[in-house]
């Protein structure tokens, strides 16, 4: 059976490009591009939620 | 679903004026999961500052709030849960708030028993102002006041609370985001004077002083230094130099100020 994918949405106007969801993110799923963050590598995000609960501003979410 | 988090923020005041990585907005985050793990009604809960960065924190929660004066947080939400006990109150801010000119505030606080909860973000620094050192700055810290370094030791502010009186303490860490609900809401529930230290990260006033390269590094240091409770009970004092307990320090039963105030009422009603 095929892995359901999460969705990933970042809000760019809520963003401030601190690259905590970036650096913590276990498996690398989020990358930086310019000043805010952009979803990389969406197949390997394991769902663990870490990136949206530590970002200081809630400009990610994540829906499993 | 993503968890909701603007069933609790006053609509139209996101992007909040934190710093990038500054985790006052992390600390915010954790007390409205944790509002919403208690189901907490926004006309039933008061929120209460004083001022500083931190003490910006009400200004975004669609409560009732109120942005006092420096320090006096605990003053004015006495008087709010004097006046309406059935209140959930709750006071925030930051260490210089809390324990430089609020300091005596907050040791009557704990002392007095009150049943409120108070979320205490520690950055080690007055970050509002520009840096100048609190009285949480640890010896040797560099802040715009102290550019050799501080001569003076920092204050624990959970021990602190735990000495004033305070009859549910607990630490946390801007880093350990899943922790920080737990901790809020277990406080929320705990009768009396709920105190949690939030260790905190201020990169702009701090971290670039200190040799902090970036937010992140900031973040592996709070990850470094805690310890939980528990694994620290295992721990011989050589491996436990320089580390920081986490998770609920101090946990006992008082009677509450608002009973025992009500109880003098009554006393003096009979007299009469
Ligand atoms: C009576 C008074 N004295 C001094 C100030 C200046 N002041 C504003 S915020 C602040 C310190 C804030 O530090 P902290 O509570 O640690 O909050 P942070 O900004 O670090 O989050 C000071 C000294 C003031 N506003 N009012
Ligand atoms: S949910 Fe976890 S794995 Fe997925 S992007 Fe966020 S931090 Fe990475
Ligand atoms: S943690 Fe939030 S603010 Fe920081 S880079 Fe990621 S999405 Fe942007
Ligand atoms: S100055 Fe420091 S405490 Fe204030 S918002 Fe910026 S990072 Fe946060
Ligand atoms: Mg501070």
């Amino acid at each position: 059976m095929e892995k359901k994918l999460p969705t990933i949405e970042i809000i760019e106007k809520y963003c401030k490009g601190c690259h905590i969801c970036v650096e913590f993110c276990p498996t690398k799923v989020l990358e930086m591009q310019g000043f805010v963050v952009a979803v990389k590598n969406l197949e390997a995000c394991i769902k663990c939620m870490q990136c949206e609960l530590r970002c200081p501003d809630f400009a990610i979410k994540v829906t499993p | 679903m993503a968890f909701d988090y603007d069933k609790y923020i006053r609509p139209g005041k996101l992007p909040h004026i934190w710093c990038p990585g500054c985790g006052h907005g992390i600390v915010m985050k954790g007390l409205i999961r944790a509002m919403d793990s208690l189901n907490m009604k926004k006309e039933e809960t008061a929120i209460v500052s004083g001022i500083g960065c931190a003490s910006r924190l009400p200004g975004y929660m669609d409560c009732c709030t109120l942005h006092t004066a420096h320090g006096r947080a605990a003053a004015f939400a006495t008087g709010v849960k004097m006046a309406k006990p059935e209140m959930n109150v709750i006071l925030v801010g930051g260490d210089g708030d809390g324990t430089a000119i609020g300091g005596n505030h907050f040791i009557h606080a704990c002392r007095r028993n009150i049943d409120m909860t108070y979320i205490i973000m520690n950055n080690y620094i007055y970050g509002m102002t520009g840096g100048q050192f609190s009285p949480c700055t640890p010896t040797g810290a560099k802040a715009s006041t102290t550019p050799y370094g501080n001569p003076d030791p920092g204050f624990d502010i959970a021990k602190l609370a735990i000495g004033a009186g305070a009859t549910f303490v607990a630490r946390g860490t801007a880093y350990h985001a899943t922790q920080i609900d737990k901790l809020i809401a277990e406080a929320i529930q705990h009768k009396g004077f709920s105190v949690v230290e939030i260790l905190d990260d201020c990169p702009t006033t701090y971290g670039r002083r200190n040799k902090y390269r970036s937010v992140v590094e900031m973040m592996n240091r709070l990850k470094e230094v805690a310890v939980p409770v528990k694994a620290a009970e295992k721990m011989t004092a050589e491996q436990l130099e320089g580390k920081v307990l986490t998770g609920v320090l101090h946990k006992v039963e008082q009677p509450e100020y608002c009973e025992q105030y009500a109880k003098v009422l009554q006393r003096a009603q009979a007299a009469k």
